[in-house]
């Protein structure tokens, strides 16, 4: 179906300015039912499976039914983002299987990223025309 | 007889506001090479005045072929020379290739990366008694970082590994930054090119919608980068119901990047590449890491190496070129075996993980299980979730890997795209024709491509469409100084563009009542029916996975007669809602690259990428004839496409 929508989870993001999955899906698939209120995924077979939707919903109603032509029923992968990792939660169809991971995802706060800070900012438009960047020079060889 | 030709009257559909934006630099689309254009860009524009203004289709922090993430940065030079990695890319790519602009990426590609772990990537390192350690723990230890000298871990002689869950959040958040939200357009997406009323090669502006709201975006510039990437989703791919949108690049790849330059004119390069990626079967986990990282080896199902086994005869079927396995030609010695039913390919990361296991203490192997499985939650979730699905761990069990559908790209294994300008005169040797005033400048003046855009110049990955983009934003404020008191206006008529973009919405307002199923209306087809039929006629005519990858004249021939219907009814699509307008536009974008790709392969008569493609009339590479550049130039006035050759030439020994 790729993502669904947990109805009894979702709010619709009522509180917040923007509907959260609406905002981030790179493929302009999720949208809010105006009547019900509630999120849900407008093209199952454009989805990408990226789960930017899953890990972004402040709700956790988001999860992924994967792609119903490719995958039996019944395992299930679900990612908790943070500021600075992530942990992966991926059961196997058997139910027994559980694995477990935490990986890094940025070593620098949220927001913090400016890419003028240290740099000197270019003045000579003759250096357009030569190479090299304003954070540092290219190799030559 | 053509089929009769609808207009937008506005007799059934609103007419839009319009929000007129001028600037001097647009960028078009968000992915890493936008991006890259938007930080370097924004740093000359402290330096000029000069204004910088970027559209996506998407949302900055989760557009583009990095929206998911990746697990490794496949381009870092580092302790390699430069004139290796050309060497490198031009026997991946079959001997032809654009060596200044392979080059003098190679030489900017490092500091980008820099950049990136600066602004908060993490990247793993080797500490001093040799381990891999993640990103962070590198940071918390203190290794040194890549700029100070720090030893990444390599997966292969280019790549090297990264936590990357949040490569493109972290590359998106210092391209907002730079340029600050209020020179963002999201959501906006531009579907047509504006030229210059007295010089017709000259772009000067854009236009699009806004998927969110009934509205229309004209952006005025003087120059402009697109960069949106390349064509996904053309040829018919392998999964035909829901899995359709697992597609290896990203599903949301439509060929805009090369249907509206083509379609002011701007000449193309090299069209009839393609990559056919090999990767594993249905959910597209990346290959690179499990072959150069954890060592682990494909066979056909009978355990037999297809690479050792069929070297020999690979080697006598295109001498010269088998010395060292290009991707094209790995492909081509697994699809023999499929050929002769020896299938599925296996990839043993059972046996892999077990090698490993016998020299790695018990923390070590657990430490490799989670990279296992971290490669493929960085990049292709659904691949990790299919092992779970069915029950398979990677340690015990084999998986199984396969040539996928066709995709055309000039970033990663493949090298369409457009014909573009060099960095310098001369550079390193170069032909005066390769350069014409201005880093990657296309053929239409003030217009810039990067990433998948420019051609003949493949194997940039993430990082080298990053500096591309910044590389072209440097080029495209030197043309905009330059020609700071041009004088532009629109030689279109701004009204009936808009016109022609709402079309899909008059049709179906037009005719909807005329059945009782809006899904089947003979005046009209829906963006899915259209995108149906093309991918069928690829698949089934240019040598997708219908025929194994093979073709011929008579067959593409019939594919042409077959398209140009389509590209009839394509200005018969209707659409219902303003996402809908987003797909009929973006299946415009598609037929027009896939009309490409198709007349490319027409035009070169011998088989240049086996493994990609086939010519079962021109089975062989014919150095004497086809070690050329093939240029294209489209004339949507005329619908007529020119073509020409440029020699192949050899920069670097």
């Amino acid at each position: 179906m790729p993502s669904f929508v947990i109805a009894e989870k979702c709010d619709g993001c009522k509180a917040l300015d923007k509907t959260a999955c609406q905002y981030i899906c790179p493929n302009d698939l999720m949208v809010l039912d105006p009547e019900k209120k509630k999120a849900y995924n407008q093209e199952p077979d454009q989805c990408w499976e990226c789960f930017n939707c899953v890990k972004i919903c402040p709700q956790q109603a988001i999860e992924v039914r994967h792609y119903a032509d490719i995958m039996p029923l019944g395992s299930s992968t679900f990612p908790l983002r943070g500021t600075d990792n992530i942990m992966w939660t991926i059961k196997f169809r058997d139910g027994k299987t559980v694995k477990r991971f935490k990986f890094p995802i940025r070593t620098t706060p949220e927001g913090s990223i400016d890419v003028f800070k240290g740099k000197t900012i270019p003045s000579d438009v003759a250096d357009l025309k030569k190479p090299g960047f304003f954070t540092g020079p290219a190799r030559t060889k | 007889m053509a089929l009769e030709r609808e207009f937008c009257k506005w007799s059934y559909c609103q007419k839009p506001p319009v929000e007129t934006i001028e600037t001097d630099l647009l960028i078009v689309g968000g992915g890493m090479a936008a991006c890259g254009a938007a930080v370097e860009a924004a740093a000359w524009a402290k330096a000029t005045g000069i204004k910088v203004k970027l559209v996506d289709k998407a949302a900055l922090d989760r557009s583009g072929a990095v929206a998911m993430g990746l697990s490794a940065i496949n381009t870092f030079i580092g302790e390699n020379p430069v004139d290796d990695y050309v060497k490198y890319v031009r026997t991946d790519l079959m001997g032809i290739i654009r060596e200044d602009l392979v080059h003098s990426l190679g030489c900017h590609v490092d500091q980008t990366v820099f950049d990136f772990e600066e602004w908060g990537l993490p990247i793993w390192k080797k500490d001093k008694e040799g381990h891999t350690v993640d990103g962070q723990v590198a940071k918390d230890e203190g290794l040194p970082s890549l700029k100070d000298g720090g030893t990444p871990c390599r997966s292969g002689r280019w790549q090297i590994m990264i936590n990357g869950e949040s490569y493109k959040v972290i590359v998106a958040e210092a391209a907002k930054n730079a340029l600050g939200m209020d020179n963002i357009y999201e959501r906006v997406f531009i579907v047509k090119l504006l030229t210059d009323k007295n010089n017709p090669n000259r772009v000067c502006g854009a236009i699009g919608f806004s998927v969110r709201e009934h509205k229309v975006y004209v952006f005025k510039c003087k120059a402009m980068i697109v960069a949106c990437g390349g064509v996904v989703n053309v040829f018919r791919p392998r999964s035909v119901g829901e899995g359709q949108g697992r597609a290896w690049y990203p599903v949301w790849n439509a060929g805009s990047t090369y249907a509206m330059p083509a379609e002011i004119g701007a000449k193309m390069v090299l069209m009839e590449n393609r990559f056919v990626p090999a990767r594993f079967k249905d959910g597209y986990g990346p290959v690179g890491a499990w072959f150069l990282f954890f060592k682990a080896q494909a066979t056909n199902a009978y355990n037999e190496d297809y690479m050792q086994k069929n070297w020999e005869q690979v080697k006598k079927e295109y001498p010269g070129y088998a010395d060292s396995p290009g991707t094209c030609l790995r492909n081509h010695a697994a699809m023999i075996e499929m050929r002769a039913g020896r299938g599925p390919i296996l990839m043993h990361t059972d046996k892999a993980m077990q090698e490993l296991a016998k020299v790695l203490s018990k923390k070590e192997l657990k430490h490799l299980e989670a990279e296992a499985w971290e490669d493929f939650l960085d990049m292709s979730i659904s691949a990790a979730s299919l092992w779970a699905s069915m029950n398979m761990e990677p340690d015990k069990v084999p998986s199984e890997i396969i040539p996928s559908e066709p995709y055309l790209l000039g970033s990663h294994a493949g090298c369409a795209g457009l014909w573009v300008s060099g960095p310098s005169k001369n550079y390193l040797g170069a032909p005066d024709d390769w350069f014409w005033g201005y880093d990657r400048m296309t053929t239409v003046e003030g217009l810039f491509t990067a990433g998948d855009g420019v051609g003949a110049s493949g194997h940039k990955f993430s990082s080298g469409s990053h500096a591309e983009g910044r590389m072209a934003a440097k080029g495209a404020i030197a043309f905009i100084l330059d020609h700071k008191d041009d004088k532009l206006e629109p030689g279109q008529n701004i009204d009936e563009v808009i016109a022609e973009i709402f079309l899909p919405f008059e049709i179906y307002e037009k005719y909807k009542d005329y059945t009782t199923a809006p899904e089947i209306n003979p005046n009209y087809l829906l963006p899915k029916q259209i995108q149906s039929r093309l991918q069928k006629i690829m698949d089934e005519y240019v040598g997708g996975v219908a025929t194994m990858y093979m073709t011929n004249k008579p067959m593409l021939e019939e594919g042409l007669r077959r398209l140009t219907f389509l590209k009839e009814d394509a200005q018969r699509m209707a659409a219902r809602d303003l996402h809908e307008l987003m797909r009929a536009w973006e299946q415009y974008h598609r037929i027009l690259a896939g009309e490409a790709h198709l007349r490319h392969i027409l035009f070169r008569e011998e088989t240049r990428y086996p493994g990609y493609y086939y010519r079962s009339d021109f089975l062989n590479i014919d150095d004497n004839k086809w070690r050329v550049f093939t240029i294209s130039q489209y004339d949507p006035k005329t619908n007529e496409w020119k073509f020409e050759t440029k020699p192949y030439v050899q920069l670097v020994k």
